[in-house]
């Protein structure tokens, strides 16, 4: 291709390059500088780490780490097998109204993350549509308060998050299941192989690159978790389900603005995402 | 053909599953129909409120034809740029390959891993900054244009369109120089009608990502008059006395274009979405 061609080219590159470098990369450095700067509003001064040393003996820093970390321990493995499974049933051939299956696993994805936690507070509220069938049913006595309270707005919001996106990572694994030759599941139906089996001895290893993939995905998610807590929880009762980034949020916009201390706290979610990936890259490589 | 007790329990296993997930729409557009007092009393009967709720929603004081229209404009404007930039971007990064062009898509991959929770404070400085700059004021906090601005080139959609440029013939190309026409009209008058397929896909996902925004917009988007849906739905249940019937009629409504969208170009819409499929 001629230089003068090449050349051109940049025109269509130029506009992209220069908004995600002032967007992004430009934000970034000044959000690392203000790591180290505390201060009321716009009025900073450089003080070394003190922003990073008082993450260290801040309760609610510590509430909204612990609770963001207890979403992604528990929620996402939960959430990837209950996906695996749906997905490596829905992949038989032989299975009747597999499209009207996949169609509505999938349509919880049509919800906006706002939309979908209020439909999820109201029925999930104290009087709310859940409690009055657990009460019909006679499986409890009492109304479970989802929201207020700590233990049960945690068990809400993993099963919310849960519900709105099983179906979005179970078409990654059929889309990847469809790249398996049929042929290696004949093979193993001749050995004998059962159905647990060809699951771990088959599904499980050649799906291992998609398995990563969304893994990592759900991952860098979670631990932006934003939308579902606020809308339904409100970080309540008391923080026990606030996560880092409300709690960024609620530093700039519900106490006096302290951005020094909320950039150097959303450093700890870029280096949270930094490490965690490397974890499983390292993981999910071949020994 | 004798039925095995495996087979029962995978149908019983997925219609279970495909309950759960369609249990909570349903209800949804069932307590768009009742009155708030049916809806506690757990009904699943649909009533015959939803003109009564429909009415509640619009005279509402928290504006909803007006969070609508905003949602609207942003939801537009940010794809039809989007799909300007972000896809000349791709096009130019797969077509016209060289070192130093590599390297730029790789700077724009990196932009991938950066979490938006680290940039809500640079950004909300950076723009409360513009509103003092003339020649700025147009995306300074508090506009839509704040909105759309940071949407338009995103690492994901240069890598979508990047990615689909293979499945572009580059013969068209050769031949469209021969003809004599410019680079430039090669990429609009050639590459966007033939990848139609492609852009169908971008455009329905940067048009739902953009309807469904909403940390940037609830930061951006302070006075009352600019702001879109989400925002307006999330006020709505966050109050003390919720009306459960407006505010289900308030989400039916606020999901009725991308449910258009996912029921006539499903397979668009799952290609958008997961970015790994061909368009």
């Amino acid at each position: 291709m001629s230089e003068r061609v090449q050349k051109k080219a940049w025109v269509f590159i130029v506009p992209s390059i220069f908004l995600i470098l002032v967007f992004v990369f430009y934000p970034m450095v000044q959000a690392l500088i203000t790591s180290f700067q505390t201060g009321i509003g716009a009025d900073l001064e450089f003080e070394g780490i003190a922003n990073y040393r008082r993450m260290l003996t801040d309760g609610t820093f510590r509430k909204a780490l612990f609770n963001t970390l207890i979403f992604l321990i528990i929620q996402v493995p939960i959430m990837i097998l209950l996906a695996l499974a749906i997905s490596s049933v829905l992949n038989d051939k032989r299975l009747k109204f597999r499209g009207l299956f996949r169609t509505a696993i999938f349509l919880p994805c049509v919800t906006s993350l706002v939309s979908y936690s209020i439909i999820f507070k109201s029925l999930f509220a104290t009087d709310g549509f859940i409690n009055v069938c657990l009460m019909k049913l006679n499986l409890i006595d009492n109304p479970i308060t989802w929201i207020t309270d700590p233990f049960w707005a945690k068990v809400l919001i993993i099963i919310a998050i849960t519900w709105r996106w099983t179906g979005y990572n179970m078409v990654f694994y059929l889309a990847g299941l469809q790249g398996i030759d049929a042929s290696v599941y004949e093979a193993a139906d001749l050995d004998g192989a059962n159905a647990f089996q060809r699951f771990f001895h088959i599904t499980l290893p050649l799906l291992k690159p998609v398995i990563l993939f969304t893994t990592i995905n759900s991952t860098i998610g979670t631990l932006q978790l934003f939308d579902e807590p606020m809308n339904i929880t409100n970080g309540g009762p008391a923080n026990s389900t606030i996560t880092i980034s409300m709690y960024i949020y609620n530093l700039l916009f519900k106490y006096q603005p302290n951005f020094g201390y909320a950039a150097a706290i959303s450093y700890v979610i870029v280096i949270l995402i930094v490490i965690l990936s490397m974890i499983q890259f390292k993981a999910g490589d071949d020994k | 053909m004798r039925i095995k007790p495996a087979r029962i329990l995978t149908y019983l296993f997925l219609i279970i599953a495909a309950f759960v997930s369609v249990f909570p729409l349903i209800w949804m557009m069932i307590a768009a129909t009742n009155r708030s007092v049916d809806i506690m009393k757990g009904t699943l009967i649909p009533g015959t409120y939803f003109l009564e709720n429909l009415k509640s929603v619009l005279n509402s004081n928290l504006g909803y034809v007006n969070a609508f229209k905003n949602s609207l404009w942003i939801a537009v404007v940010t794809t039809t740029l989007a799909m300007l930039v972000s896809s000349a971007a791709g096009y130019a990064f797969g077509v016209y390959r060289s070192k130093p062009k590599k390297a730029a898509f790789n700077v724009i991959l990196l932009s991938m891993m950066v979490p938006f929770a680290a940039l809500m404070v640079p950004l909300f400085r950076l723009f409360s900054r513009f509103s003092s700059i003339p020649g700025l004021k147009w995306i300074a906090l508090n506009t839509s244009g704040a909105v759309i601005i940071i949407s338009i080139a995103t690492a994901f959609l240069i890598f979508f369109f990047r990615q689909n440029t293979a499945a572009f013939p580059k013969e068209l190309i050769e031949a469209a120089r021969l003809d004599g026409l410019s680079e430039y009209r090669i990429f609009f008058k050639i590459y966007m009608p033939t990848m139609n397929a492609t852009y169908a896909a971008a455009i329905v996902v940067t048009f739902m990502t953009s309807w469904n925004n909403y940390l940037w917009p609830l930061i951006a988007l302070q006075s009352e008059d600019k702001r879109t849906l989400p925002l307006i739905i999330s006020a709505m249940g966050s109050s003390y006395t919720p009306d459960y019937g407006m505010i289900m009629t308030a989400i039916v409504i606020s999901t009725i274009p991308t449910a258009l969208i996912f029921f006539f170009m499903q397979k668009q819409f799952v290609a958008g979405m997961t970015g790994a499929v061909k368009g």
